[in-house]
């Protein structure tokens, strides 16, 4: 048993419904009791899916248990079958019917239904919601594109698919546009983009382009390695976040192509020369802290050291499956890699690590507000925000773009800084004052808040005071450190007179500390 | 309409209620309901000691979390204790490892008083006995932390049924009142604090003093029950805690439920009745409440009056909402689907509806949508996972899971209840814009 307030991660099933809330004519019938249909709202909700997800549920009840599920089962099938008429069903169970063991892929075989039936196993107390959705996708893909090697049709240009975007993906709305315009500038066709937007009988002429492009390897690598084997199509699993690893796709796609990579390396992107501006300067070393799936977080290490000159304090990821790959991006940057789906592990791991800036889930987003730190969400698990309104790709230049921006907006300026610096003993102008359009209306600031937990933990960074003591000179000096460093200095300076046993800390321990971590 | 709401006495009106012409449509098919342990997201936040701990499966977890949202802020007070493989397999004795949980939980938590084991689809297929499971936790903590057990599984409970167990729980902890105990008062349904201050002003000028309010703010503060307490459902779902509070030989008053000046007045004055308050006192009392329901819904009567209304089962509370509709603000009801009828709880509100009005229980949810296309409604009140598709094909809709979060009883609520239908048709007209 595990306990969970919070997870990163669904069950398998829902990784399944993803996959059939992506692509048209595809029916999932879904052996599961009353309540599982709460995923509904994840699809009509978070994403503000127009439809209902293509998704039948059997809601047995207990006084079934008794009786016949199967038998419900047949009936859900041969109704959704009838109503729905899909071109593809698959059939699976959720956690409950799993239990019960009532096998829906060998029930559906017995119906003679007009359709093909896709039976997924989708183990619940094992595995969770990406697993689920790429072990659907493989499933369907194998299903629809057939295991006879055939030749490819001629054609005068190279063609690729895109593997791998979902309903519910992170961005993955604006990544798959992103991506398709840069194909199109490489000359590049692209045959399919699967499953966000395909058809089932789209899946079916997948063989026909020459490689895949593998965006999100969560959910398309095994389906894209099982057509690479049987039929022989590379694959390209460079993920295009980020300015050098927009760039390194580029290249990588263009070889496999065989055309000239230099239209699509020419289409601009800012955020380079933004972070080369001097107002950057202030960028340099910021301590960045970044979990999140394991194609997102890689990416986002990557452009925080090599592109945007952060400090890499923390990397993480709650994909198990990849957590290799995780490990070796995270020894480049000198971390052991935190491989965990216990979001309170996560929020240690941010504490202990003192960043200035924590790259995310929603998840992350909570814990950094309750440690006051600035905060940008890079990841699933998703949320109403996570689907803007405007164009917003993380992926290609435009990605790019969009990444300087948020990642950098949450900081303070480097400007605002320095008059922080300049007016932090201004009586309008300090940690407790609230924002100055706000003052008229804002309420005092108590010490305390209603819950003890919230209390605890904004209290918990500054609270963390050892056995050695402070002057009261030294605490003084301490407070004319602005206040959104002051509890990094605080540490510092205890840690190193801890280790010289100095005490009572004085003014002197207080610079000696500073002149020794630098800044 | 008739001018006065009828108010039930006996169980004889069950009858009626079937017989006024309304066969009650019965569908088993896919639920597009919560389960019980839906419940839970405001249980955690009335009973401000207690934790739930959820017994169950990832699923569980993510339901939670999808429900409630992901915007709660503070570390909730629930929880679910995830089954694995292991734990399947036989690997790890499964009462070792929630104990194992339940102490890490109760020490990093120290001000939990009460513990609530909630049983779910797996922890009940796989027969895990958590009521024992509880006696054995309670032999570890207790007496200073409690530890309780109740089932909000989607086998046995839809949404508001989790409450209903939950409280039925409580009922058995509930002391024996004494046998020289004063005639009491229980008010039985999660209120919101604002409805239940409100509602105690007026027991207090009716001159009872002795009210306890179920679910009460603290697990320390369950009231006594015997044969002089008498009970009252603020919510309709509320059916096993009256069946226990039965058992316990408490009495129940029976009324239509507090939505709207109608329902208020009627479940005020049943109250009263019970307890001998003069008439003419209740009517000096309430009539300044009745006057500001009045004049709170008279604002949305123009907007509301003979709009066409659909209600896809939820909450349970369609019948008592469906009265409201109808009496109160003119609506022509279509069809009125819960996910159970308590009939002889409802019984007042079925007979206060025309015999034109379809009442279905359970569900066949794409029969239903059919249906409700079909009767073209200007109003279609459902929940979150149908809602979006039906705005897209034109309909204007109602999430009804606000009516479980709102506060919406009583006098001073009757105008916002009426806004809650009123604002999508309010807001439909406003906008230039087409999905």
């Amino acid at each position: 048993m595990e306990l969970a307030t919070w997870t990163y991660e669904g069950p398998p099933h829902v990784g399944a419904m993803r996959i059939a809330a992506s692509m048209d004519g595809v029916h999932l019938v879904l052996h599961a009791p009353q309540g599982d249909t709460y995923a509904d709202l994840l699809f009509t909700m978070i994403e503000r899916r127009k439809t209902r997800p293509p998704v039948t549920y059997t809601t047995f009840q207990a006084r079934d248990l008794s009786g016949d599920t199967a038998e419900i089962f047949k009936d859900a099938c041969r109704d959704a079958a009838d109503r729905f008429a899909p071109d593809v069903m698959l059939v699976g169970a959720s956690c409950t019917a799993e239990l019960i063991q009532d096998d829906p892929g060998g029930l559906a075989k017995t119906l003679d239904l007009a359709l093909p039936a896709v039976p997924l196993e989708l183990p619940s107390y094992s595995k969770k919601e990406n697993w689920g959705a790429s072990e659907t996708f493989y499933r369907l893909v194998r299903a629809c594109a057939g295991s006879t090697p055939r030749d490819r049709p001629q054609s005068t240009a190279p063609s690729c698919n895109i593997l791998g975007p979902t309903s519910l993906g992170f961005r993955n709305r604006d990544d798959v546009q992103e991506i398709q315009t840069l194909l199109a500038l490489l000359g590049i066709d692209v045959c399919v983009t699967a499953p966000l937007g395909a058809g089932a009988r789209d899946l079916a002429r997948l063989p026909d382009a020459d490689f895949n492009v593998v965006l999100y390897p969560e959910i398309a690598a095994p389906a894209a390695r099982w057509l690479k084997k049987v039929h022989g199509q590379e694959m390209v699993v460079t993920v295009p976040i980020g300015v050098g690893a927009t760039a390194d796709f580029i290249h990588e796609v263009a070889a496999l192509a065989g055309v000239d990579p230099a239209p699509a390396l020419a289409a601009g992107e800012r955020l380079s020369w933004y972070s080369r501006s001097i107002d950057s300067n202030y960028l340099t070393g910021k301590r960045v802290f970044i979990f999140g799936d394991a194609t997102h977080a890689i990416a986002a290490a990557r452009i925080a050291d090599e592109e945007l000159g952060f400090k890499v304090c923390g990397l993480g990821t709650y994909t198990r499956e990849l957590a290799r790959d995780v490990r070796s991006a995270a020894a480049r940057y000198g971390l052991d890699a935190l491989i965990t789906d216990d979001h309170l592990a996560v929020e240690d791991a941010i504490v202990a690590a003192q960043p200035e800036l924590v790259l995310g889930t929603q998840m992350e987003r909570h814990v950094a507000k309750r440690l006051r730190l600035p905060c940008a969400v890079i990841s699933s698990p998703v949320h109403v925000q996570d689907f803007p309104a405007r164009y917003s790709p993380q992926m290609g230049a435009e990605g790019a773009n969009v990444i300087f921006d948020s990642w950098v907006h949450p900081l303070m300026m480097g400007l605002e800084e320095h008059l922080l610096q300049m007016f932090r003993d201004d009586f309008e102008f300090h940690d407790d004052a609230q924002a100055s359009h706000l003052a008229a209306v804002a309420p005092q600031r108590t010490a305390a808040t209603a819950d003890p937990f919230v209390a605890d933990t904004t209290a918990g960074q500054e609270a963390q005071i050892g056995p050695v003591s402070w002057t009261d000179s030294a605490e003084k000096e301490l407070k004319k450190i602005p206040f959104f460093v002051r509890g990094k200095a605080r540490r510092n300076t205890e840690n190193f007179a801890a280790e010289r046993g100095v005490n009572p800390i004085t003014i002197e321990t207080l610079y000696d500390a500073k002149a020794h971590f630098g800044r | 309409m008739t001018a006065v709401l009828p108010v039930d006495s006996a169980t004889a009106k069950v009858e009626r209620a079937d017989a006024a012409g309304q066969p009650v449509l019965r569908q088993r098919g896919q639920h597009e309901v919560f389960c019980g342990l839906t419940s839970i997201i405001w249980l955690h936040r009335k009973m401000q000691d207690a934790f739930f701990l959820i017994v169950g499966s990832r699923t569980c977890a993510h339901l939670m979390q999808s429900a409630a949202g992901v915007m709660i802020f503070a570390e909730p007070r629930f929880a679910t204790a995830i089954i694995g493989e292991r734990d399947l397999a036989g690997m790890a004795d499964m009462n070792d490892e929630l104990d194992g949980i339940v102490a890490r939980l109760l020490e990093r938590r120290p001000d939990i008083r009460m513990l609530v084991l909630v049983g779910s689809c797996p922890s009940e297929v796989i027969k895990l006995d958590l009521p024992r499971a509880a006696a054995r936790l309670n032999h570890l903590h207790g007496p200073d932390r409690r530890v309780m057990a109740y089932s909000g599984s989607g086998i046995e409970t839809t949404f508001t049924q989790g409450e209903d167990n939950f409280l039925a729980a409580l009922v058995a902890d509930m002391p024996d009142a004494r046998p020289d105990a004063k005639p009491s008062l229980i008010v039985v349904g999660s209120l919101a604090d604002v409805v239940e201050d409100q509602f105690k002003r007026i027991f207090q000028s009716f001159g009872l003093t002795d009210v306890a309010f179920l679910p009460s703010r603290s697990s320390r503060d369950l009231p006594a029950v015997g044969p002089k307490t008498a009970f009252i459902l603020a919510q309709p779902f509320d059916n096993v805690t009256a069946q226990a509070l039965l058992r316990r030989g408490a009495n129940q008053i029976r009324a239509p439920f507090p939505f709207g000046e109608e329902g208020t007045t009627a479940w005020l004055n049943a109250i009263a009745a019970y307890f001998d308050v003069d008439q003419s006192r209740v009517d000096a009392i309430t009539a300044p409440g009745r006057a500001r329901a009045q004049k709170a819904m008279e604002r949305y009567r123009e907007t509301l009056h003979g709009k066409r209304i659909f209600l896809f089962p939820d909450s349970q509370l369609e019948p008592s909402l469906a009265r409201f509709l109808y009496r109160e603000l003119g609506c022509e009801i279509l069809e009125v689907g819960t996910p159970y009828l308590h009939r002889s709880h409802v019984a007042s509100e079925l007979d206060a509806l025309p015999a034109t009005v379809r009442i279905s229980e359970g569900q066949d949810v794409d029969k239903q949508i059919d249906r409700a296309r079909a009767a073209s409604p200007d109003l279609i009140v459902c929940g979150m996972g149908l809602a979006n598709p039906f705005e897209v094909e034109g309909y204007s809709t109602k999430w009804s899971i606000e009516f479980v979060f709102t506060p919406i009883q009583g006098y001073d609520q009757a105008g916002d209840l009426a806004e809650l239908f009123a604002r999508p048709l309010i807001r439909r007209a406003r906008l230039n814009v087409e999905a």
